[in-house]
Formats: structure tokens, C-alpha cells, sequence
């Protein structure tokens, strides 16, 4: 029953938020909405232990996709984004038939290879991909009613709501994945895989649903990304942008589900509040790279473990861990 | 077309020659600390950053800049070895993090020291080579490929020639088995990073005066160094070289026949295939894997 509460007096603080905030934070706001579902998408694909460097461009494949879809096939965009996640998706399936015959540091090096050859496809080939300089003018999310709420999609207030709403819907699937038989077969995959085998799991195939499920909510998220910018270029989703997305996986560890995007809140609030307002905005990259090697030396559990010894009772945590080691 | 074909190898030995000194740094980090060191590029950065320093604004000569940024770039090696590498033995992750954070650092003080835009440095040597009307080598690309030749030789003796050269050796086939021997794994890791490091940096430096020197130009050179070291096999520093070469030849084939994107796309295509097909590398031994 307290729990009911606290994820009730959580929905309200979520629902006010932006109402306290200026302009420009609620952009950020949108953005950081967004960045949590692409944080929280890559987590699954850790659990089964493989740590990729081509996520970001799995993102961009959910928007290039979708803003194709909308703007040249005339699909109406919410069914556009959901295609876009959906090519994601079905381009992690191809794309695990050449990097599951990896592992580890060799995974990590081919998802890298296979990120980068699609972003230079991306760049080489004007038509459809419109070469370096991307897409632009992507069509809008369309305005609607609700009835109590007017959705007018030039202001960010709404983008956040309506991105909120795909959001936390989307967290909360992904949460029963991974309490689900499924979820835990994932985690017999990375930490005892030779056990797993010989129990008839099949290795190869839960690591390719990990994978695909990670990369359409992935591309979800790059569909809300292009459809709230408006364009997209290959840069937009280069190794930089992965390197932000392992900064804060590493940050808020990622032996449990809240950890990572811990991470990727705190750490956003601390670069657009304090950075940002305090004019560092050219120290950014240094920062981060500070923040990162002194997490991993000196946190190498991430926030995570400070909330749990905080929480002690930790009930949803601890047996898990159990399980995990 | 025998005049093309002739420019365009000598254009991939000289591609071959600086790339070939990255990759085999990058694989003696690999071989004895078993930590793939994202922030290889930078180091190249850092030694062109030195050659600008030196060469270009205090007009010292060219040499002696490219000297100073070997030393420099070496003891940051000793420093990331001390600061990062060794804390994190037990991390498998750790020294991954640890050097793309560095990365991320090194880059922004680049842009704080020098800004974002490219730096001119004065050509070395204007003269040129030719061989016939259209078949060139300036000079200073032929300083480029004798220095190469000459550091990799060096390095060569001292690997197979000398004791410090078999400890290292030992401790990368087997850390354990050379700590046994009384061979100091901290001591061989220290030699490693720091050779490792420096032949980053004199690569920069020396190919400063060539191409154009920016804080970003790391990423280009740190993608082919590990589709060199992928294909040559991680932890083969033979390897490293043969296919430093074979890569310099296809990119600079497939750039002069169709154009850099698509040049690019091979190699990568090329890494992913060797990772496919024989994920060893075409010159490592399966037990290394």
C-alpha cells in the first residue's frame, strides 16, 4: 500500500513539474524524458552481459525510419513512430546473425563497426538519407484533444506529457520483462551461461530477443527525438552521444532497474542546472570525462549502491543480487 | 593508369607507415595490460598538439618538437598506467571507462589550449620526389615512412633482443607464469604503456606538418586502429603491420577509385568480416582470444 502512494505522489510530481520550470528547462525536460527510455532500453541489453557501443545508432535507425515513414509514405505519425521502432527491432534481429558470433570486447568493437556503417550509409547516400546534412522538416506530432487537456505540440509542456506517458508505459513493460521468466533467463545468460545451456536454454536466441527488444524501444525513443527536433543529421546520434548514454549507465550502475536512470537524471540535472547556468558549457565534455573515471574508480557500483545502503530495505534489490552472483 | 597505380601505393605506404605505428602501440597496451585504450587517438593528437607548440609557434626545430612530443606523450602513458589502468586491474570494464573519459578530457583541453579550429603547421620541406610527371612522393611523406621504419625496427631489437624485451613478452603471453620468473609485472607494464604511448605521440607529431591538426581528429585515427589491430588479430603485433598495410592499400584504393565515405564503409566491412569469420584475427593464435 505505500508503495501505491509513493508511485502516486511520484505520477503527481511528474504531472507538476514542468509548471515550475522555465522554457527552456522544459525542453531539456523532453529531452531527458526521452534519454531515460534510451538508457533504460540499454540496460536490458546488459543484462544478458553485452555491452554495445552502437545503441545511439539503433536510436537513429527508430527516427530515420520514422520521419521516412511520416513525411514520405504520409503515415500518420504516432503509427510512424511505432513502425520506427519496429525497424529497429527487426534490425537488431539481422544485425545479431553477424555480432553473436562475438562476445565481450569483440561484441563491443562489432556493434561499433555495424553503428558506424550505417551512420556513413546514412551520410553517403543523399536519397532517401538526405546525406550529411540529415532530414529536415519533419512532420509534427499532430495536435489533439483529450477532452481535459489540449495537446498543442509547439509547446514542450505537451511533448513532455505525451512523451511521459509513451515513457512510463514503456518502463513499465520493460519492468515486467525482466521480473517475467524471460527477464530472469536473461540473467542466467550472463552469469551462467554454461548452467543455462545445459538446461536448454537457447543462449543464442534469448541474446537476440534481448537485443531486439533493447533496440525497438531504442528506436522508440529516436522516433519521439526526431518527431520533437524536427531534424536529424548522422551526427546526431554519433559515438559521442553513446559515450553520454555510458557515462550514465556506468554512473548509476546497472544491477538494478532504477539505476541507470538515476544516472541519466542526475547527471542531466547536474549538466543543465549547474553547467549551464553557471557558463561551463565549453568544460562540458571535460566534466563528464572527470565524472566518469572517478565514478569508475571510486563508485564502481554506481548510485545505485549508495540508495541501497541508504534504503537498507531493500526488498525489491536484494534477492535479485542474490541471484546474480 | 601505371602512373595511378603507382601514386596511389605510394600514397597507401605512406598511410601505411604512421598507421602502422598506432595500431602496434595500441596492441602492446592490449598484449601486456589487457586494457584496449580508447584514448589511443588522442595521444596522436596530443603529439601533433606538440609539434604545434614547439614547431609552429616557438619556431623551435622540427626535431626537437617531434622529439619533446614523444617524451610527452610517453610519460602521459606512465601517468594513465599509475592513475587509471592499475587501479583498475580487476575491472573489466574499468579501463575502458577509464580511457574513454580520459578521451573526453584530453579533447576538451585541446579545445581550451587551442580552440576548435585547425592549426597550420608549416611544411617541413617543400621538395618533392618525382619519379615521372605525375608520379610524386614529397620529401616529407618519405620522412614519415623511413622514421616508421626505423622506430618499428628499434622496437623489433628490443623485443626479441633484449631481456626487458623478453619480460614484456613473457608477461603478456602469460602474467603469471612471468611473475614466477621474478619478471615485475608493474615494471613490464610500465615499459609497455610508456612505448606504447609514445609511438601514438611521434606519430602525431611527425604526420603535424601533413594533415589538418584539430582536437576531433583522434576519432578518424582511433576507428583505424581497431580495424587494424581487429584484422591483424588482437595482441599480434606482426599482425598489427601486415595489416596496417593491407588496410592503408585498400582505403587509399578504394578512396582515389570511388571516395572517402565509401572507402570507410569497406574498412569497417572488412572488420566486421574478420570478426565474423575468424574472430582470432588473421595473424593471432586462438589461445589469445
Amino acid at each position: 500500500m505505500p508503495r501505491i502512494l509513493f508511485f502516486a505522489l511520484g505520477l503527481i510530481g511528474l504531472v507538476a513539474l514542468p509548471h515550475a520550470l522555465s522554457f527552456s528547462q522544459q525542453e531539456i525536460l523532453v529531452f531527458l524524458v526521452i534519454n531515460v527510455l534510451l538508457v533504460a532500453s540499454y540496460r536490458l541489453l546488459t543484462l544478458t552481459g553485452e555491452w554495445s557501443l552502437g545503441h545511439v545508432v539503433i536510436m537513429g535507425v527508430g527516427a530515420y525510419a520514422s520521419a521516412l515513414f511520416s513525411k514520405n509514405l504520409g503515415i500518420y505519425v504516432p503509427f510512424a513512430m511505432l513502425l520506427g521502432g519496429m525497424t529497429s527491432a527487426l534490425l537488431a534481429v539481422l544485425l545479431s546473425f553477424p555480432l553473436f558470433r562475438m562476445k565481450g570486447f569483440y561484441f563491443l568493437i562489432g556493434s561499433f563497426a555495424a553503428g558506424e556503417i550505417i551512420r556513413l550509409l546514412w551520410k553517403r547516400f543523399r536519397d532517401p538519407f538526405g546525406g550529411a546534412k540529415g532530414i529536415k522538416g519533419i512532420e509534427p506530432m499532430p495536435d489533439f484533444s483529450i477532452g481535459v487537456y489540449e495537446f498543442d505540440f509547439f509547446e514542450p509542456i505537451s511533448y513532455y506529457y505525451m512523451s511521459g506517458a509513451v515513457v512510463v508505459f514503456c518502463l513499465w513493460i520493460l519492468w515486467r520483462i525482466e521480473r517475467s521468466p524471460v527477464g530472469l533467463t536473461f540473467h542466467a545468460v550472463h552469469w551462467q551461461d554454461k548452467l543455462a545451456e545445459a538446461s536448454g536454454v537457447n543462449l543464442r536466441a534469448y541474446r537476440t530477443l534481448a537485443f531486439s527488444i533493447a533496440s525497438g524501444f531504442a528506436g522508440l525513443s529516436g522516433a519521439l527525438l526526431a518527431h520533437y527536433v524536427g531534424t536529424i543529421n548522422p551526427n546526431s546520434f554519433d559515438v559521442e552521444v553513446m559515450v553520454f548514454v555510458l557515462t550514465w549507465a556506468i554512473v548509476g550502475g546497472t544491477a538494478t532497474f532504477y539505476g541507470p536512470i538515476l544516472g541519466c537524471v542526475v547527471l542531466t540535472i547536474l549538466n543543465e542546472i549547474v553547467l549551464r547556468e553557471l557558463g561551463f558549457e565549453q568544460m562540458r565534455p571535460l566534466i563528464y570525462g572527470a565524472i566518469m573515471i572517478l565514478s569508475i574508480l571510486f563508485m564502481p557500483k554506481g548510485l545505485e549502491s549508495i540508495v541501497q545502503r541508504l534504503t537498507r530495505r531493500t526488498p525489491v534489490a536484494a534477492p535479485r543480487e542474490k541471484v546474480a552472483e | 593508369m601505371l602512373d595511378l597505380l603507382a601514386q596511389t601505393s605510394l600514397n597507401a605506404v605512406y598511410a601505411a607507415s604512421y598507421i602502422s605505428l598506432i595500431a602496434v602501440g595500441l596492441v602492446l597496451i592490449f598484449g601486456v595490460m589487457g586494457v584496449i585504450n580508447f584514448a589511443h587517438g588522442e595521444l596522436f593528437m596530443l603529439g601533433a598538439y606538440a609539434v604545434v607548440a614547439l614547431y609552429a609557434d616557438m619556431q623551435l626545430p622540427f626535431l626537437m618538437a617531434v622529439a619533446a612530443g614523444l617524451l610527452f606523450v610517453g610519460l602521459l602513458g606512465l601517468v594513465m598506467e599509475r592513475t587509471l589502468f592499475r587501479p583498475l586491474k580487476d575491472n573489466p570494464l574499468g579501463g575502458l571507462v577509464a580511457s574513454i573519459g580520459l578521451l573526453m578530457i584530453l579533447q576538451a583541453l585541446a579545445v581550451l589550449g587551442f580552440g576548435v579550429r585547425m592549426e597550420h603547421v608549416p611544411p617541413v620541406t617543400q621538395e618533392v620526389i618525382a619519379f615521372s610527371d605525375k608520379v610524386r612522393l614529397p620529401l616529407a611523406r618519405l620522412y614519415v615512412i623511413v622514421a616508421a621504419v626505423l622506430l618499428l625496427t628499434g622496437l623489433w631489437y628490443f623485443l626479441k633482443r633484449t631481456r626487458f624485451g623478453w619480460a614484456l613478452r613473457a608477461s603478456a603471453q602469460d602474467p603469471e607464469a612471468a611473475a614466477l620468473q621474478g619478471i615485475s609485472i608493474t615494471q613490464t607494464a610500465r615499459i609497455a604503456m610508456f612505448i606504447g604511448a609514445a609511438l601514438a605521440g611521434v606519430a602525431g607529431a611527425l604526420t603535424a606538418p601533413l594533415v589538418s591538426v584539430n582536437p576531433h581528429m583522434g576519432h578518424s585515427v582511433i576507428v583505424t586502429a581497431f580495424i587494424v589491430i581487429i584484422v591483424g588479430g588482437v595482441g599480434s603485433l606482426e599482425g598489427a603491420v601486415i595489416a596496417s598495410v593491407v588496410y592503408a592499400f585498400v582505403h587509399t584504393f578504394v578512396t582515389t577509385l570511388y571516395d572517402g565515405v565509401i572507402a570507410d564503409i569497406v574498412g569497417l566491412s572488412l572488420m566486421l568480416l574478420v570478426l565474423i569469420v575468424r574472430p582470432t584475427g588473421l595473424f593471432g593464435s586462438a589461445d589469445r582470444a
